[in-house]
């Protein structure tokens, strides 16, 4: 299974890059995440991160679909 | 009712006149400034990242909400992003309303669920030259809890 992984703010400094491309067995939007804090050695989960699934919010128990996009959001603090 | 992301200085006329209604009786306005400090450090400036698409998205979305929970029927919510100075406007929210008691509970669920729901991030650059993303405590106690998410962070505030 293939995905675009992109990262944001805090996540693109920890894991160096905005996006990539992750060829995997497939799964949940949070086994996705601890696969790449296995790849990306500063990656840090954070307990109040955020997922979106193309472009839609979504949650970490979501199955992802073959080539869904998926956004990696560090804690949110707008205002 | 609309919610804007903008990478200019906001118009605070021009977005009360948005709401502007013959109808309404109230309009509350709060507005979201860049203070000199947080959590005992001296801030120069703020840098706000917006991933704008969903943004836009969820923010038209809260203020929907709005409308349907408190009866609103006129909404405005800005959001800046790019690099503000000290005493900048960060975000403004309008709202009118015939009362004001529905315009003053709406005004605050928007902020509240724009700072908690929005993809937008802070990060506060220091007068002693460093800088750090923020993240809010508040916005961290209210979001979706990930299972295997550490508890202690070196950002929690």
């Amino acid at each position: 299974m293939k995905h675009k992984v992109r990262y944001f703010a805090l996540f693109r400094e920890q894991t160096g890059c905005a996006s990539e491309c992750v060829e995997w067995s497939g799964g949940t939007t949070s086994e996705l995440f601890s696969l790449l804090t296995g790849k990306h050695a500063n990656l840090r989960a954070e307990a109040a991160a955020l997922v979106a699934v193309n472009d839609e919010m979504s949650g970490w128990d979501q199955v992802l679909e073959d080539h869904d996009e998926v956004l990696f959001f560090p804690p949110v603090a707008g205002g | 009712m609309r919610f804007e992301v903008s990478d200019s200085a906001i118009d605070l006329m021009a977005a009360r006149m948005t709401v502007a209604d013959d109808s309404s009786g109230a309009l509350v306005v709060f507005e979201g400034w860049v203070r000199d400090h947080n959590d005992g450090r001296a801030v120069q400036r703020l840098e706000y990242e917006v991933y704008k698409p969903l943004a836009e998205k969820e923010g038209a979305r809260i203020l929907d909400e709005a409308r349907t929970r408190f009866l609103v029927p006129n909404a405005v919510c800005i959001h800046r992003e790019g690099l503000l100075e000290v005493g900048d406007i960060a975000v403004i929210v309008c709202v009118s309303s015939p009362h004001r008691a529905a315009a003053f509970d709406a005004c605050r669920y928007i902020i509240d669920q724009t700072k908690s729901r929005l993809p937008i991030w802070k990060k506060e650059h220091y007068v002693s030259g460093t800088s750090e993303w923020v993240n809010c405590q508040h916005c961290a106690s209210a979001a979706h809890v990930q299972g295997e998410a550490h508890r202690e962070s070196d950002h929690d505030r």
